[in-house]
């Protein structure tokens, strides 16, 4: 309103000093006599109509541009929350520095004047709206083949992720994610990131995905491959992983020259899956992670992390006393990258390998305290052939938490396809040598697993 | 034993935030004499430089021969957010998949977005074609808030250099005098500079072109090209089979001589369509740093028009 308002003045203050200036040309065509005077006054006047018609399409194309975002504004229509992306507060009331550019005087004179696109930036202030980013994906999983221990569903649409993302205020920002999958509905994450902080703090407050390794931050339709690895299922919480609500802290940590350094400290309620349970209010579960990541070269680089977390261990609600079993994982995490900037969307390379090591407080089937102590590891290579197609592999092995001696292997062959950024097809097969509960015995599984992915709207950049 | 144990888990707990809190040190005691600009791209970096002269520190995160569209978030550029007093971007979502997350965890309160050091320069330059109606991603991967490959227009550039100008100058007022010289010095260069390129495209005036992507709308619009297709079938699509022929098509009734892509995509699809049509692929950096010689803002048009010149000259 206030920008229609002022165009309108604009326009009222123009034609109220061209009023003037053609009757002072009237005042001196009367004074002088002959022809020739009155085609001088004849031309002039032309030149003025002339003058003044081009100033009325600017002030149309100007008056169109805001009626357009105007109109924008109540759409009802959902696909126009595209335009949504990245409300930027403090930048939706009219801006008088437009203005002033466009009041710049035009370097080439010779250039046309295209009124229709004349905007000057105007698009970014009004076209905005104050709707979160909104996203859906859509991930549908096939399965087929054969595994005796872990069989999965023919079909599925396994997960449909609601994201809104926004900037909350000047100090924060907000993400949540929420997911419907076959069995209900789950908040995966929701929190507010305090971006304003002294000292270089970065604050999260909410229900989030642990800063536990690599694999346990990313997002389902983020993974380079179909499932998690067997080390995250057996050791780290399966798909959810560990995810719970708390707080987290963070800061860049000082480091020799040519390396980022990187601290997190988080402090969670303690119940993550199958991995921590908060028998009391005080069973809190905290996380301590460490990233070192520096260049090798303008396409190389090497991300390295240590992560500590520690909890009362899940499923001993018989246990006489819980609160005095804990849980302990140790992982380290390693990722090379390459890249070439001149061919990026074409050529890249990944190489990624996380260990983690599991000590677990349990009751031994005689009742006894007992700490089970399991190793796993996943070792993966992506390789991108072209713009559309990456193929990868990936290695597991992994012990199982509650009984060590009990070790699963596998490795899987992957093939990804992408239409365009905001859709994928991928496919892979999966081998399993997978450990049964009397010693020795194994059973062998062969899958092909399928999956579709398809993203809706403004999904948020994940971090690197 | 209940107290005991939860006694020690809180203790590790703030132990580690001590040891974080203990590792912040003093606030970093850099050289104030310099304002510490950031940019997005190397073409801000340039401008910035221009008017900013040796009183100002500039960084660009993207390189001049990489896609604006795809950079890596790299946390070695965090580091360099966290020291930045002014973080200029291009805006119009190009770095919407890259940049937030940076924003987000540079820990620097003054580049957040909307803060007075997050300059978006887009708010300051001619913005073309801005989608009107129903915006779909059926149209590929469309800008709904308009063409962000806007800098490629020396009448933009002096609206951004101008914009800039007066930013340093709110941000050190007693400098400001020198800021707003240098952008008078840097005006009159451009306009003699850019009156020497429009003379020198002025024998070319309406010559049809096809692009690999849609990174020229603002150049054509000013030295007066004719973009009739491209190579993408949409903005972000690589090039299918159907489109490829399409264009060979039209590129041949139309007489289309030259191919203009930019550096960091794939020669294969425009040196075919070359073949067939007998026109000239034409690699042209469409920002500074595309090329080793083009150093700053006026080589990157120097360098492009000479470019050009040569491809239609080459084509009669």
């Amino acid at each position: 309103m206030k920008k229609f308002v002022m165009v309108s003045a604009i326009l009222l203050l123009c034609s109220a000093s061209r009023a003037q200036d053609s009757t002072a040309t009237q005042v001196s065509g009367g004074n002088s006599s002959g022809v020739s005077a009155q085609e001088t006054r004849m031309r002039t006047l032309e030149e003025q109509v002339r003058s003044l018609a081009e100033e009325v399409a600017v002030l149309r194309g100007e008056l169109k541009a805001v009626r357009d975002a105007k109109s924008a504004q109540p759409a009802s229509d959902p696909r126009i929350l595209l335009t949504a992306a990245h409300v930027e507060p403090g930048m939706l009331p009219a801006n008088p520095t437009p203005i002033a550019a466009s009041a710049l005087p035009d370097p080439a004179p010779g250039a046309p004047q295209v009124a229709q696109t004349q905007t000057f930036g105007g698009a970014t202030s009004n076209a905005k709206l104050l709707n979160p980013d909104i996203s859906l994906i859509g991930d549908f999983i096939g399965n087929a083949g054969h595994n005796a221990v872990s069989p999965s569903p023919s079909m599925q649409l396994h997960e449909t992720e609601v994201g809104m993302q926004a900037i909350i205020d000047p100090y924060s920002r907000a993400d949540a994610f929420i997911s419907f999958g076959e069995t209900g509905v789950n908040v995966e994450e929701g929190y507010i990131t305090f971006t304003s902080l002294p000292a270089g703090l970065l604050l999260k407050v909410g229900k989030m995905r642990a800063e536990f390794g690599k694999v346990n931050t990313i997002h389902n339709h983020a993974l380079p491959w179909i499932d998690r690895p067997l080390v995250t299922n057996n050791l780290v919480g399966g798909e959810d992983g560990i995810n719970d609500a708390g707080m987290s802290l963070s800061h860049f940590i000082p480091a020799p020259k040519g390396w980022f350094m990187e601290g997190t400290a988080q402090v969670y309620r303690g119940d993550s899956d199958d991995v921590f349970r908060a028998y009391r209010r005080q069973d809190l579960s905290v996380v301590g992670h460490v990233r070192a990541y520096r260049d090798l070269s303008e396409s190389t680089n090497l991300d390295l992390g240590v992560s500590y977390t520690r909890g009362n261990s899940a499923g001993l609600i018989t246990a006489p006393n819980p609160s005095a079993f804990f849980t302990n994982i140790y992982a380290g995490d390693a990722t090379l990258r390459w890249k070439p900037l001149r061919r990026a969307i074409y050529k890249n390379l990944l190489f990624r390998t996380e260990l983690f090591w599991s000590a677990r407080d349990q009751l031994s089937p005689l009742n006894i305290f007992q700490t089970q102590h399991a190793f796993g590891l996943y070792a993966s290579a992506d390789y991108r052939l072209n713009r559309r197609w990456t193929v990868g592999g990936r290695f597991d092995r992994s012990g199982q938490a509650a009984n060590a001696n009990l070790t699963d292997t596998g490795f899987s062959g992957i093939l990804t396809y992408w239409p365009s950024e905001f859709s994928q097809i991928r496919g892979q097969y999966r081998f399993g040598h997978l450990a049964l509960t009397n010693p020795g015995d194994f059973s062998l599984a062969n899958e092909f697993l399928f999956q579709f992915l398809f993203v809706m709207g403004a999904h948020g950049a994940h971090p690197f | 034993m209940h107290r005991c144990s939860f006694g020690v888990r809180l203790t590790a707990v703030f132990a580690t935030l001590a040891f974080v809190t203990a590792l912040l040190g003093p606030p970093g005691t850099r050289a104030a004499s310099k304002i510490q600009i950031m940019t997005a791209t190397t073409d801000l970096a340039s401008l910035a430089q221009e008017v900013g002269g040796d009183k100002v520190e500039v960084e660009s995160i993207a390189r001049g021969y990489q896609d604006p569209h795809f950079v890596d978030a790299k946390p070695s550029f965090l580091l360099k957010l966290k020291r930045a007093d002014l973080l200029i971007v291009v805006g119009l979502e190009l770095e919407i998949g890259w940049l937030p997350p940076l924003i987000n965890q540079s820990t620097n309160p003054k580049i957040q977005v909307g803060a007075p050091g997050y300059f978006d320069a887009s708010r300051f330059a001619k913005i073309l074609e801005i989608p009107t109606g129903q915006v779909t991603r059926a149209e590929g991967d469309v800008h709904p808030l308009g063409n962000p490959h806007y800098w490629l227009d020396p009448e933009n550039g002096l609206r951004i250099a101008k914009g800039i100008a007066d930013k340093l100058g709110q941000m050190r007022p007693d400098d400001a005098a020198y800021f707003a010289q240098r952008y008078a010095d840097f005006e009159q260069h451009l306009k003699q500079a850019d009156q020497r390129w429009l003379a020198e495209m002025k024998p070319y005036e309406g010559r049809k072109i096809v692009t690999y992507h849609r990174s020229w709308p603002n150049f054509a619009e000013h030295f007066h090209l004719n973009v009739v297709g491209y190579v993408e079938p949409r903005p972000g699509i690589p090039p299918s089979p159907q489109h490829t022929v399409e264009l060979i098509r039209q590129m041949k009734q139309e007489n289309v001589k030259v191919i203009v892509v930019e550096p960091y995509f794939d020669l294969k699809t425009p040196n075919a369509i070359a073949r067939e049509t007998g026109a000239q692929v034409l690699v042209l950096p469409p920002s500074v740093g595309g090329e080793k010689e083009i150093t700053d803002y006026f080589k990157l048009f120097d360098y492009d028009i000479s470019k050009l010149k040569q491809a239609f000259d080459a084509a009669h």
